[in-house]
């Protein structure tokens, strides 16, 4: 997107709540308080007050989805779907986009500093769900005044507090589009998340989640987003973008990078240690990990649900594959909810959200259209 | 309301559907037959379809639909939970027809399907003839690149549904934009049926006499 259909300069605002003794109370049993959340909004909120989308992010994510922040250089993280004319179209809708509690970018997690004791939670830091997630989220929509959501969307992880906004609030959610998630995560999901806290709390530096004095546990972090970044790619995609290049003319036979795949995974395991703590890693993926919503709990029997659905899924994503939001369909045929499912046609598998915007732009465009003008909008077409 | 250019088809399936009656569309296409009836019978619709660019034209006309193929689409729906499944121009291309119409009809409360008949008089003629697998305007496909992979008349349809036990309630005969009601099997191009199970009452007016025998 070019700069002139961004929503231009951003800044991230903060909502504090559940000041003891009105903890925010844990699905697990666990309380939370006092609860900072970050977040942003772009465009303005109607009079009536029935244009807001909220954008849930995904695992490492933030509330910074569109816009820049001064002369920053690269936009939020979703800034090819948000803007004027976008997608999520700031000259029609009210877009907010907050930091999941248990994150490091400025929401309350493990590295905040626990009025208790005065120093960081560390481990003291409560077990949290993606419901939980939501539930806080849900405080930030309420002193914002907004009864109804137009739309809940997000991908991955984002995808699952959209499902968890409908199974929680289905009368406060007016269309959901989970992207490339699940109704629970698979044994080779969990798998991949375990490898990953392993990799953490197999570096001596993480010292039992106690190492905010003495800096991040880099190499174990670094070795976590390795993982994880080739989970996010396909074949393909780390074909066109790789292929068997090398980084230098010959081999080093030293054990170094040779190849470029090689770099490009150092490159983003050193960069991602320093943006993100460590144990927010350890307790988001096991939140991710904890979820469920199959099995009749995303819509329980007998409960009506209006809200329209949107879903979307990537051929290349191997990571979430397609037949866990075709899972999310037959859940949602079951109940007679009104849905709308497409798989897109990407290389770049789990990323695709991410990156593949044209089709996945046109979609939720024509989608929100009709969600929030009704059959009018079908008016428009003579044939 | 539907303007003049309207497909025949479209037309008698259109005026088929009662004003709000929730209805499916097996392989629904670009959406166009969807979008009328919620349009102007305000219908409750759902689409199947497989193709990814027909899926963007029915989610820009405001319809929803799944991406999927007919069989998968339709077998994780509960019992009755529409009034009309459609299964028009996309029957010919299942294999399992049997087991799909089956399915169609616990799905929904009636199924409306329509075919291309191979025994169109044209067909007819170019296979006697000419020797030459039938082309007409409802079979516009060479035979290596045909969707369809079944072929049949409207005589043998009906057979079918006499040996399945099938109940037609109305059929209409179509050639081009008019309808046949002489000699079907020789001169209509298309056929479009309403069926409902064996144990299912007809609703007044709607009696087996409707079934226009040929």
């Amino acid at each position: 997107m070019s700069k002139e259909k961004s929503v231009g300069l951003v800044e991230t605002k903060y909502f504090t709540f559940a000041e003891p003794p009105n903890e925010l109370a844990l699905e697990f049993g666990g309380k939370l308080g006092p609860v900072t959340i970050a977040y942003e909004t772009y465009g303005a909120l109607n009079s009536d007050k029935t244009n807001a989308i909220l954008i849930c992010h995904a695992l490492s994510a933030d509330a910074h989805a569109a816009g820049y922040y001064g002369d920053e250089k690269d936009p939020g993280w979703w800034d090819g779907m948000i803007g004027p004319g976008n997608a999520f179209d700031t000259d029609k809708h009210f877009i907010i986009c907050s930091n999941v509690i248990g994150g490091c970018k400025g929401s309350t997690g493990p590295s905040s500093v626990n009025p208790a004791t005065g120093k960081p939670y560390a481990l003291d830091f409560p077990s949290i769900t993606i419901a939980d997630m939501v539930h806080a989220q849900r405080h930030l929509i309420d002193s914002l005044g907004i009864d109804k959501l137009m739309c809940v969307v997000g991908a991955s992880m984002g995808g699952m507090q959209a499902l968890q906004w409908v199974a929680s609030y289905p009368e406060r959610v007016r269309s959901a589009i989970p992207i490339a998630t699940a109704l629970k995560h698979s044994p080779q999901q969990i798998a991949f998340n375990e490898v990953v806290r392993q990799s953490v709390m197999a570096d001596t530096a993480w010292r039992e989640g106690n190492y905010y004095e003495y800096g991040q546990p880099e190499k174990g972090l670094a070795l976590a987003r390795m993982i994880g970044h080739i989970t996010f790619m396909s074949v393909q995609s780390m074909e066109e973008k790789f292929s068997r290049r090398l980084k230098n003319v010959n081999y080093n036979f030293k054990f170094g990078a040779d190849f470029e795949v090689e770099g490009y995974l150092r490159y983003k395991g050193d960069s991602f240690v320093k943006r993100f703590d460590a144990n927010s890693y350890l307790y988001i993926t096991k939140a991710i990990d904890y979820f469920d919503l199959s099995a009749g709990k995303l819509i329980p029997n007998g409960k009506k649900v209006d809200t329209r659905f949107l879903i979307i899924s990537f051929r290349s994503d191997w990571l979430y594959p397609s037949f866990q939001s075709q899972e999310i369909v037959r859940e949602l045929k079951m109940r007679h909810v009104d849905a709308t499912y497409c798989e897109l046609r990407s290389t770049y598998g789990h990323d695709a959200f991410l990156v593949e915007m044209e089709e996945q732009r046109d979609l939720v465009r024509h989608f929100l259209d009709k969600t929030f003008n009704g059959y009018e909008v079908v008016r428009e077409y003579d044939i | 309301m539907t303007s003049n250019s309207l497909r025949l088809d479209y037309k008698i399936i259109y005026e088929i559907v009662e004003p709000g009656a929730r209805v499916l569309d097996l392989g629904c296409g670009n959406g166009d037959l969807l979008y009328i009836l919620a349009r102007d019978k305000n219908a409750k619709v759902q689409g199947i379809e497989l193709d990814d660019e027909a899926i963007y034209e029915c989610v820009k006309k405001g319809l929803s639909v799944f991406n999927s193929d007919i069989k998968s689409g339709l077998v994780e729906y509960p019992d009755q939970s529409f009034d009309y499944v459609i299964l028009n121009q996309s029957m010919q291309e299942v294999t399992n027809v049997d087991f799909i119409i089956r399915e169609a009809l616990r799905v929904g409360r009636k199924v409306i399907v329509g075919f291309p008949n191979f025994a169109h008089v044209s067909a007819r003629f170019m296979l006697f003839f000419r020797g030459n697998a039938p082309m007409t305007k409802a079979l516009p496909h060479l035979w290596y690149d045909t969707p369809n992979v079944r072929c049949l008349s409207i005589d043998d349809f009906k057979n079918f549904c006499a040996e399945k036990k099938l109940r037609i309630r109305k059929a209409y005969y179509l050639a081009g934009k008019k309808l046949v009601k002489f000699w079907p099997n020789l001169f209509a191009l298309n056929a479009i049926f309403v069926l409902t199970g064996e144990g299912a009452v007809a609703p007044a007016g709607e009696a087996d006499s409707d079934y226009r025998q040929s």
